[in-house]
């Protein structure tokens, strides 16, 4: 369904709980939900939505991990190897020493990771065009569910129809 | 129960069995026997470490000698080897006593800051830390009666020729401080921690028991007001305590970061005791209605403090080495190679078992609701902290006489069990989810995702 692509179904709610109880309702029906909007965090959405559980832990404790490899190598290297110093009668490798600096190292790699990763696996930030606005009241009084018509099988009407089914007061196409 | 507000009541009790109760007494039975079997051995002399160690003593005395602090053990070994179990029997009923009287202390203090900060989610299993503190009438007793029989062994500081100007035993130093260290204020001192922290507990105790009864919220008004002047006299009493029970050992010695150290170690102890039994409890079948969004922010509670605790160890440690002024250093050399380096091995341990293990076993999400790890780092924490205490205390006390045997095995575990006892004793008074509370329902429907 080529010419589909880049097309949307947007289905815009008055209410948090109408959208949090719509979404299990349509997914069951087997409309795919590309994403929900909110002016604010709906607490339960999530899994409502079967998104799958993020990896930033992980990456998190890998980022953390180079901080803590990075800073100790660097401190080892500059402070004991190529240029070895005695600083306060310690020796040129004191490891307690380091331990501040390595904290910190891990921890600045571990934050400036973990929003990069954020920025880079939600195409936000410079360079990135594809910036859809479903519906500007997203940020204001509305809760807006885009469905992207490219990835689902159902026809547009019966979509439609399950949206307004489940409580949406509007329903609009959009493309981009 | 028509009205919109009402709140929900779930009926549990907790029934502390027969054969629970038997377990505990065995487990006592078997510290006691192994205390009896230690006291024998180090009467007759079988001690290992006391052997092996005099001779490496004299390399340790002399590491210390810049900073005086080996007299107090110089002295403590000259007093004759008879008398030496009788003070290994001290020490380890001052460490214990100390460690359990900040785990149950930690109970109170846990209740307070949730009261103080309204917090709606630890409402379901507030009866676990509630039932904490009715241990501490029996640990103050067991420290005074220390105190009075076995002080003048373990406190270098009651030594009265130290005070004697001009007198051989004179010691400007400790002389300084006797407007705090003295035998009348310390006692009063001990006596005023234990009567207030279990004065207050009784107060917040009662009102819990009677909103149980009665209901509304001025139970819970009345809590918040009882434990924020708990908080207020904790925050100070926290440290002061422990300058008295912990530090005043090592006379001479002091640092600014030792009241919140103590605080710190009985603080994650405190919080591995309270999660283990709501793990204990959720595995006979109780406390069902803790979720896995409770346990999490428990294991994180853990999982944080026992990261506090290393950060402020830490930084008590970082600034010494760094700083490197021999009345200072004498602390981390009697425990490095003093004593013939008896003590490195649980310095060590301790570091291990409070910081590494827990952080890289708590870590993930799922590691904080998983029952058995949840168990395995609770335990590590609460052995490891109980090692905090050992290291702590038995350089300055015993030194060179310190031994790690049945003595101290028996010891720690007939004080945790009888502490197991108390505190199912105390939850078998009420039912086990509060009823009434005004935080009940939020609590009830903790979801953290």
């Amino acid at each position: 369904m080529a010419e589909l692509s880049g097309k949307y179904l947007v289905g815009v709610y008055d209410d948090d709980d109408t959208v949090l109880h719509a979404v299990p309702r349509l997914r069951k029906a087997g409309v795919k939900i590309k994403e929900v909007y909110s002016p604010f965090p709906i607490h339960g959405l999530d899994e409502a939505l079967g998104h799958p559980r993020t990896r930033i832990g992980i990456a998190a404790f890998m980022f953390g991990v180079t901080g803590c490899c990075t800073a100790l190598t660097m401190m080892i290297w500059m402070m004991g190897i190529d240029w070895p110093m005695i600083v306060g009668g310690k020796d040129p490798i004191s490891i307690p020493n380091y331990i501040p600096i390595t904290f910190e190292l891990t921890v600045l790699f571990t934050a400036f990771g973990m929003v990069i990763t954020f920025f880079i696996s939600n195409g936000l930030g410079p360079g990135t065009h594809f910036h859809p606005r479903f519906d500007v009241r997203s940020t204001d009084n509305k809760f807006v569910m885009a469905i992207d018509l490219g990835r689902n099988s159902m026809s547009i009407e019966d979509i439609s129809r399950a949206l307004k089914d489940s409580g949406a007061e509007e329903v609009n196409i959009k493309q981009f | 129960m028509a009205s919109a507000h009402s709140i929900p009541s779930i009926e549990e009790r907790f029934e502390f069995t027969s054969g629970a109760k038997r377990n505990l007494l065995i487990g006592g039975g078997i510290g006691l026997g192994l205390v009896l079997l230690g006291v024998y051995l180090a009467a007759t002399g079988g001690s290992g470490h006391e052997a092996a160690a005099s001779g490496a003593e004299h390399a340790a005395a002399a590491v210390g000698h810049g900073a005086a602090e080996h007299a107090a053990t110089g002295h403590e070994a000259a007093e004759g080897h008879g008398a030496n179990w009788m003070t290994r029997v001290w020490a380890n009923l001052w460490v214990n006593a100390v460690y359990f009287a900040g785990i149950s202390v930690i109970g109170m203090f846990f209740i307070s800051y949730n009261y103080l900060a309204q917090a709606g989610w630890s409402a379901v299993f507030k009866r676990v830390p509630e039932a904490l503190p009715a241990f501490l009438p029996i640990t103050g007793i067991v420290m005074l009666v220390t105190f009075f029989l076995g002080g003048h062994d373990l406190f270098h500081w009651t030594h009265e020729g130290l005070y004697e100007v001009g007198g051989p035993e004179y010691d400007p130093i400790i002389a300084g401080k006797r407007g705090f260290l003295n035998t009348p204020f310390f006692v009063f001192r001990l006596v005023f921690y234990f009567v207030v922290w279990y004065g207050l507990w009784r107060v917040i105790r009662n009102l819990s028991l009677q909103e149980d009864e009665i209901g509304g919220t001025e139970f819970y008004e009345k809590s918040i007001r009882f434990g924020t002047a708990f908080l207020v006299i904790f925050g100070v009493t926290s440290s002061t305590s422990a300058w008295d029970f912990v530090m005043s050992v090592d006379t001479h010695w002091f640092s600014t970061m030792f009241g919140w150290y103590t605080l710190a170690s009985w603080h994650v102890a405190g919080l591995a005791v309270i999660t283990l039994t709501i793990v204990m409890l959720r595995e006979r079948g109780y406390l069902r209605a803790v979720n896995s969004s409770h346990l999490r922010d428990l294991g994180k509670f853990v999982f944080a403090f026992s990261i506090f605790w290393t950060y402020v160890w830490f930084a008590q440690f970082l600034l010494i080495y760094y700083a490197n002024l021999p009345e200072e250093n004498i602390y981390y050399i009697e425990r490095f190679r003093g004593h013939g380096g008896f003590f490195k091995a649980p310095f060590f341990i301790t570091l291990l078992l409070n910081f590494f293990f827990p952080f890289l076993v708590l870590m993930t999400r799922d590691a904080k609701f998983t029952h058995s790890i949840l168990k395995v780092a609770c335990w590590s924490v609460i052995i490891g902290h109980y090692m905090d205490f050992y290291t702590n205390i038995m350089p300055g006390t015993l030194g060179a006489n310190a031994g790690f045997g049945p003595l101290e095995w028996g010891f720690f575990l007939l004080f945790i069990c009888a502490f197991g006892y108390s505190v199912a004793s105390q939850l078998e008074k009420a039912n086990l989810i509060p009823r009434n509370h005004p935080m009940l329902e939020e609590s009830l429907h903790h979801d953290i995702a």
